[in-house]
């Protein structure tokens, strides 16, 4: 107990998460800890359950068992708006855009500013447009407009308006479910730079990613989930490509013999 | 050098992209009250003598309440991509309470405020049916009510009308303001002022109130709206209570210029209003559309109906050139997209 009071308490921590869907099991007693600053890497297979984990993060699912601690005081979110207060963003795989809207509404998207009477708000569109362009400008993200329907974007550019999106509240953690995989490869670097100027601010990120390429690129750290389990951690400087992918399909101590991008 | 050039390029591609934009943002905007102005010249020129009098035009506006009250509740549930279905029979079951609480002795403020509660409390059960039962689509839950609520506008008073309603009541749909200057026929309806206020008032509220903004969002991607933290279920009941809330509101209308409630009121008007705001631009498929459009879509249906009703054309081909103009409108909006979109 002593020891523990010594040591900072991490940004985010999730404690035996486990989530039943009826009688599937997606999630069985998951760990996981982030601190301010960190990049960690979460790999697993299709169906592992990565992305349950990330939407019981946001709030999105209640988890069936299982606790998350920020900062070592324990919360319970029952909708995308309590984790957003926490201060945890999601950037979802599909975007989550509202493509029939400009980028500075979706940017504020249920948190308008403007003046605030009875649980409606009168949205101030200027104001809002002014506090998007500085938060474009500060992320180094150029668009045409801040009045641009987001459906006229290129996928790049949505996926900058979704972090953008996720950025806009001084969050303290951004959760990224494969922020790249349906980008052009030019706009694949803007976002992982993106998410590198996040890490320099202190923002604590979770990227999902198929890409080893990516993982390798941004994260300090990676973690394996596998059939819905914690199945192995390091920090990136102690493992290798061929050790994570064997990782993701559920082996340990992959060696360069086995690897399956390897011709024999 | 290189570099010069392609930034070049690329400004006079923004240029002309804004320029395109600005064509079809006209079109699509704004082209449906073209054809409004269209019509009117061309029903003034037609009939120089009928159709721009004050007396014409006063009636136009008076025709149209009732399709512009129902179609301004519709177009808020259309820009969530749902519909409703249940408005004519609303306003119907509304009509018949409002007369017999009239006809009871009810104090008149009280009457007045009948339709437009009895329409808000069954939009709310649209609403919840479509949100607590789950059922697929609002298509389903408000065919439910269109029937159930027809039934009951029966079984009130066993089918028969309920005429006399005070004159209190009728103010709102029946009265005229004296205008200073002109003809006798130089009015303005009271209905107009009513329309005039619930369309300024739903213009502002879907543009500039939190919840107008989160009822567009819905409608173009309910999954963005629900992990912004807004509670869709909550924006889906609200907005099946206005399209209740403005049916009942036309009856309120109606019982002014009928001066009774007819069980039998409103059979079909659903259409007419969804007519009004399809031909007004807005899509089906939600997120889009505008009050504007919409007050437009009513008028072209209005016009289209005053102008043959002057040349003593039949009714029959009113109705056949409204179902043409609803697939040219949709068509033409169909082909603006597609000059539109990005390649």
């Amino acid at each position: 107990m002593l020891l523990d009071t010594k040591t900072p308490a991490k940004l985010l921590e999730a404690r035996g998460i486990t989530k039943h869907f009826g009688a599937v099991t997606a999630l069985d007693g998951v760990d996981l800890a982030l601190s301010g600053g960190e990049v960690l890497g979460v790999v697993g297979d299709n169906g592992a359950g990565k992305s349950t984990l990330m939407k019981v993060l946001s709030g999105l699912f209640r988890p069936s068992a299982g606790e998350i601690l920020i900062e070592g005081k324990p919360v319970h979110f029952h909708s995308p708006a309590d984790s957003h207060r926490a201060g945890i963003e999601m950037v979802y795989q599909d975007l989550a855009l509202a493509g029939n809207m400009p980028i500075f509404e979706n940017i504020y998207l249920g948190r308008e500013p403007g003046m605030k009477v009875g649980g409606l708000t009168i949205v101030d569109h200027a104001h809002a447009r002014r506090l998007a362009k500085e938060h474009l400008d500060r992320l180094q993200i150029h668009v045409k407009s801040v009045d641009q329907n987001v459906e006229d974007l290129s996928g790049g550019q949505r996926q900058a308006v979704a972090i953008a999106r996720a950025t806009a509240f001084d969050a303290k953690v951004v959760i990224m479910d494969e922020p790249t995989a349906a980008l052009a490869i030019k706009e694949v670097g803007k976002v992982l730079d993106l998410i590198k100027r996040l890490k320099d601010h202190g923002v604590g990120v979770i990227l999902i990613s198929h890409r080893m390429d990516d993982v390798f690129y941004v994260c300090d750290r990676v973690m394996a989930i596998f059939h819905g389990r914690n199945f192995a951690e390091a920090p990136l400087k102690d493992t290798s490509r061929n050790e994570v992918i064997g990782w993701i399909m559920g082996t340990k101590g992959h060696t360069d013999t086995l690897a399956h991008d390897k011709v024999h | 050098m290189a570099d010069r050039t392609n930034a070049g390029d690329e400004n006079y591609a923004a240029a002309f992209a804004a320029d395109r934009n600005w064509h079809s943002k006209l079109l699509g905007d704004y082209g449906i009250i073209l054809v409004v102005i269209a019509m009117m010249l061309g029903l003034w020129a037609m009939q120089p003598e009928y159709f721009m009098t004050a007396q014409n035009l006063t009636n136009i506006i008076r025709q149209i309440g009732m399709n512009a009250l129902l179609a301004l509740g519709l177009y808020i549930v259309i820009v969530t991509a749902g519909i409703d279905l249940s408005v004519g029979s609303v306003m119907a079951l509304s009509i018949m309470l409002l007369a017999m609480a009239d006809k009871a002795g009810t104090p008149w403020p009280l009457v007045i405020l009948v339709g437009p509660v009895v329409g808000t409390l069954i939009g709310i059960v649209n609403g919840l049916g479509l949100t607590l039962l789950r059922l697929p689509h609002p298509f389903i839950m408000t065919l439910g009510t269109l029937n159930a609520v027809r039934g009951l506008c029966n079984l009130v008073t066993d089918g028969r009308p309920v005429s006399g309603v005070s004159d209190q009541v009728r103010f709102i749909g029946i009265a005229d303001i004296p205008l200073p200057f002109g003809s006798e026929f130089a009015v303005i309806p009271v209905s107009a002022i009513l329309l005039l206020v619930c369309y300024c008032g739903v213009a502002w509220f879907m543009q500039k109130v939190s919840l107008g903004r989160h009822i567009f969002a819905v409608g173009g991607n309910p999954q963005a709206a629900r992990v912004s933290g807004i509670n869709v279920d909550r924006v889906l009941v609200f907005v099946y209570a206005c399209s209740g809330f403005f049916a009942g509101l036309a009856a309120l209308l109606m019982a002014g210029r009928t001066g009774a409630g007819y069980p039998n009121l409103g059979i079909g008007a659903e259409l007419d209003a969804i007519a009004a705001v399809i031909i007004g631009g807005a899509s089906f498929f939600g997120g889009r559309g505008s009050v504007l459009g919409v007050f437009a879509g009513v008028l072209v249906m209005g016009l289209l109906r005053n102008g043959l009703n002057l040349m003593n054309i039949s009714a029959f081909w009113q109705q056949t050139l409204i179902g043409i103009i609803i697939v040219l409108a949709v068509w033409i909006d169909v082909l603006r997209r597609r000059s539109g979109q990005r390649n």
